[in-house]
């Protein structure tokens, strides 16, 4: 029996790179709408700039060896600020390497001032990257597993789990969230130490209600689909239906979630530590930083550095994290694409 | 309608009662010994003592006659007095402010809710202003101007935004300084001449007819509330914008164009009623998180309500006193949610249907 051929219309219009091949088409189609909007493309290369600044930490704002970057460097104990360009008097940490070629000195100043009980802001900047990033990332995850978790079990056994599940999860959204945050980390930091630990897992602990629900209701939507019959008729078991067929699709704008959760995490954990909860006194963190502005707020015309700052990189963060989502967003949800 | 607000009514004891719960778990967390601040004003140090008052308010017994106890109170077995017992509004002591923490909720509630009424319509009315700008001149100028302004509004945290308009308009010029009350203001509210009314101080200084306090409460309120207004707005204007732009494409909007009404009566009469069916809902979560999202801005601007009480509360590990108004909050979102949800299925009809 012959074959004949049929010379179908070309429905592409160019064969797909190798790198299109490599990650797939959606993931393609994501990355492209990602790179050729200019919103994300602010986002992306300030995100970038703030994980660089978190990498080269080290490089950036060397800490004498054997020093814990735990604690920003300080230069005497004074009360009043100075600011940036003032020469480092006492225990003054080693020199990058960079700075005589740049600056052509051999002497380390205090480049954005210091604040009250003279702890260096750059070394607070730089080194609170690090802390800001990780705190976004780790709170934004660990929320982002537990809601899946739950909005998958939920949505895949439905009746009387699903019923306690989403009352649980109504509970838990029915806490004022920084409020409730805040009381966690109170309790927990007897059991814990004062530290990082506390406020983090008071946030993870209210932050994965909404990835849960979110979860659930695009399971539930997709499970009633065509592909997904298609696949039950054929007796493929059910874990493997959830797994390889439902989950891969529902996940997409749980993880859009994510990505724009990330910032307000990173603002929220910065709050509490500008509040006095959580981090130690001394460690690099941005909210820290801008709490010793609270005891300087009417000469905070001579000391705006203490402000400007960590409250610049702050702010920045959070846009870019924020672009980027939004960005996201927009190549994600199909209905938005006929409308831009 | 009658069923829905039955079926939403019937969740709100269990709501409640599962918000009691938590904070009782969390309470657990503290050893019998902090926890018997519930019940008496000084713990003292003497540990025999300290044993006695760990029996006789019972923080030894099975956990679920602590919740109890917690709940309705306990007879104190030397006095016959009742103590403690959060539903007869008896929360503990409260260490950080030295009184009880029902006291310090009472006195500082007023300052919060004045401060969040202030903001409340500014907030949404604006807000929906500049959805509604932007959802109009789709992919226009003025749309990308909002969003922009609703980006970086969303990316600014209240505490920096907050810092930001203190040093442009309190350091150097004193225009609007944080605080409550300027000293001599204080004095004269202090006084048994002025009649506190409500507690509120822009209220009360206009009920006593005394304008030069009302304008010098309002001086010290503009800044936290521009805070609070313009973090509210991005959210407002996202959610106004996106929901204006898709009721917008609806089928009924072309018909009310093809029949040559004006844009005006289009966007007006046709659209808005439809397009700000989930700003209501929004308004509701706006006047909850007004009142609970002043922690940061009251401690930014020193405003003595109860956000910065608990703040201080918290920074101080006194849980006694957080967890109270943590409980006052849930309560107040618990019943703002149904009354949110009711009006929402009044006037959309869909929703009561699932």
């Amino acid at each position: 029996m012959t074959t004949q051929e049929v010379a179908l219309p070309q429905l592409r219009r160019r064969a797909p790179g190798w790198f299109e091949r490599w990650v797939g088409h959606d993931v393609y189609r994501t990355l492209k709408g990602l790179i050729t909007n200019p919103i994300s493309v602010i986002g992306l290369v300030l995100l970038a700039f703030f994980i660089f600044v978190a990498a080269a930490a080290p490089i950036l704002a060397p800490y004498p060896p054997g020093t814990s970057p735990s604690r920003i460097p300080r230069d005497g104990f004074g009360a009043v600020p100075k600011p940036p360009g003032t020469e480092w008097k006492t225990r003054q940490p080693p020199l990058p390497f960079w700075w005589k070629a740049v600056t052509g000195k051999d002497k380390w100043v205090h480049l954005m001032g210091t604040a009250s009980g003279q702890w260096d802001i750059y070394y607070g900047v730089v080194w609170g990257t690090r802390t800001a990033l990780l705190a976004g990332l780790i709170i934004t995850a660990c929320g982002f597993i537990i809601g899946c978790v739950i909005g998958a079990v939920s949505a895949f056994y439905g009746g009387w789990v699903d019923m306690v599940l989403m009352r649980i999860t109504d509970l838990f959204q029915a806490f004022p969230f920084l409020l409730t945050a805040m009381t966690l980390s109170a309790v927990l930091t007897p059991k814990l130490g004062k530290g990082l630990l506390p406020p983090a897992i008071a946030l993870i602990m209210f932050s994965w209600m909404g990835f849960a629900r979110l979860l659930r209701s695009d399971i539930l939507s997709l499970r009633e689909r065509e592909y997904v019959l298609a696949a039950r008729v054929i007796g493929v078991q059910d874990t493997r239906i959830m797994f390889r067929h439902i989950l891969p699709n529902a996940i997409f704008p749980t993880l859009v979630l994510a990505s724009m959760r990330i910032g307000s995490y990173a603002i929220t954990f910065a709050g509490l530590s500008f509040l006095g909860i959580g981090a130690e006194v001394g460690y690099p963190d941005w909210g820290q930083l801008l709490s010793f502005a609270r005891n300087w707020m009417t000469q905070l015309g001579d000391y705006w550095y203490i402000v400007v700052f960590p409250g610049v990189a702050l702010v920045l963060f959070v846009l870019s994290w924020n672009l980027v989502g939004d960005a996201l967003r927009d190549v994600l949800d199909p209905r938005l694409q006929g409308s831009r | 309608m009658v069923n829905y607000i039955i079926r939403r009514l019937i969740m709100v004891p269990f709501l409640l009662f599962g918000v009691t719960v938590l904070i009782f778990l969390m309470l657990q967390f503290l050893s019998p010994v902090e926890r018997s601040a519930l019940y008496v004003r000084e713990i003292p140090k003497n540990e025999l003592v300290l044993e006695g008052i760990i029996k006789r308010y019972g923080l030894d017994q099975p956990i679920y006659v602590q919740y109890w106890k917690w709940l309705v109170g306990t007879t104190d077995p030397r006095t016959g007095e009742r103590v403690g017992g959060i539903l007869r509004g008896d929360l503990g002591y409260s260490r950080t402010a030295s009184q009880p923490v029902a006291e310090l909720l009472a006195r500082r509630f007023p300052a919060t809710l004045e401060m969040a009424l202030l903001a409340v319509v500014p907030v949404i009315a604006g807000g929906i202003f500049l959805g509604v700008v932007g959802a109009v001149n789709h992919n226009k100028f003025l749309d990308h101007a909002v969003r922009i302004f609703g980006i970086v509004g969303w990316s600014f945290p209240d505490f920096v935004f907050g810092l930001l308009l203190l040093m442009a308009f309190y350091v150097g010029t004193g225009w609007f300084p944080p605080g409550r009350l300027s000293d001599w203001a204080n004095q004269v509210v202090m006084s048994p001449e002025f009649h506190n009314y409500t507690s509120m101080v822009t209220v009360d200084a206009l009920l006593n007819l005394r304008l030069d306090i009302f304008l010098d409460a309002l001086r010290h309120l503009v800044l936290p509330v521009i805070s609070l207004a313009y973090l509210w707005w991005a959210l407002t204007l996202r959610v106004t914008r996106s929901s204006m732009l898709e009721t917008l494409r609806q089928d009924y909007i072309t018909t009310a164009r093809a029949k040559g009404l004006s844009e005006r009566v289009v966007i007006n009469q046709h659209a808005l009623p439809n397009g700000l069916l989930p700003v209501v809902t929004l308004a509701g979560g706006t006047v909850v998180g007004l009142l609970s999202g002043v922690v940061i801005i009251e401690t930014v601007f020193n405003y003595p309500g109860i956000g910065m009480a608990a703040a201080n509360a918290a920074s101080n590990l006194d849980v006694i006193t957080v967890l109270a108004f943590v409980l006052f909050n849930g309560f107040i979102l618990v019943i703002a949610n149904v009354i949110v949800d009711i009006l929402y299925a009044y006037i959309d009809p869909r929703v009561r249907l699932d």
